[in-house]
């Protein structure tokens, strides 16, 4: 095989561009600059390790099933991890994006780090919201009738019916979770590749 | 395992829920609560100082 031959192949050209985006010390690096010692970058990293607990109990949940969950008590108590995981998830997100918000953190060429954090955002709420409904217990019947005519009403019912457990449970179980795990990872690596966004006065060179 | 019953006891979830109703704005108790657990939470990551801070100026 020639030089221009090795250059053009796919391989090549994808181990290049990910190597200069995002050198191994980039993807993991030893120090953070002096003022991410704050309890506000926290939050990113707290909402990984509530989603990571979310992912694990949800995993035991599908191993054992629903009848599990609904009479034994090592089945509540997973149950109640699960769910008690997502309130820390969601409660350490909309911190993080309140951070985000006020720092404007969408400078220097970071839009798509926010775009994808939005995002996300948006399929948590999805994902939590067909889990609601994925209980098989009274208040998954009283949540999903309640929704079905707000949801029928924008059309995506054509599609997406709220009544339809099979459906909600592998939206729940596979595509959200999946799409939600896929965002958060193209998220966090947008973040290393870009680094963390200076405060405004370092900006404009004014801080030490 | 009897004792940790009677402490749910103390929150009755047999009843209706709380709501607040501001205006345009219906929201439970519950949810009130959490917002505000989240402010406070936002305003104490702000101020409270973050353990290490120095250490980097220590070993320089
Ligand atoms: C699953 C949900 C999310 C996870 C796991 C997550 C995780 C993270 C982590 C670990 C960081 C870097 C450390 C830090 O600053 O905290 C980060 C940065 C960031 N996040 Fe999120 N995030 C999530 C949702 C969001 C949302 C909803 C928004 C806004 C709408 C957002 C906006 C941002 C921005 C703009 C940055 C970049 C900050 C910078 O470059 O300095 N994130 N995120």
């Amino acid at each position: 095989m020639t030089t221009a031959e090795i250059e053009r192949q796919w391989t090549t050209r994808l181990r290049k561009r990910v190597a200069g985006h995002l050198p191994p010390e980039k993807l993991l690096p030893d120090t953070q600059p002096a003022y991410v010692s704050s309890w506000i970058y926290v939050f990113g990293v707290t909402t990984i390790a509530a989603l990571s607990m979310v992912i694990l109990s949800g995993i035991i949940l599908a191993i054992r099933g629903p009848q599990w969950w609904h009479s034994s008590s090592i089945g509540h108590f997973i149950n109640s991890t699960h769910l008690w995981s997502v309130e820390i998830f969601f409660f350490a997100m909309i911190v993080h994006l309140w951070g985000k918000f006020f720092m404007a953190a969408w400078r220097g060429g970071r839009s798509l780090t926010w775009v994808t954090g939005v995002v996300t955002f948006l399929a948590s709420v999805g994902t939590a919201f067909t889990g609601y409904v994925s209980q098989t217990n009274f208040d998954s019947q009283w949540i999903s009738t309640q929704a079905k005519d707000g949801i029928n009403a924008t059309g995506v019912g054509s599609i997406f019916n709220v009544l339809n457990l099979g459906q909600m449970l592998m939206w729940h179980i596979v595509l959200l979770p999946l799409a939600a795990v896929i965002l958060t990872t193209i998220h966090v690596l947008l973040v290393r590749v870009k680094g963390v966004v200076p405060p405004f006065e370092d900006e404009k060179g004014t801080t030490k | 395992m009897a004792y940790l019953w009677s402490l749910a006891a103390l929150i009755p979830l047999d009843n209706y829920g709380h709501y607040i109703h501001w205006g345009v704005i219906d929201l439970s108790v519950a949810n009130f609560i959490v917002i505000v657990l989240m402010i406070l939470t936002f305003i104490a990551a702000l101020f409270l100082p973050f353990p290490g801070r120095n250490r980097r100026k220590e070993s320089q």
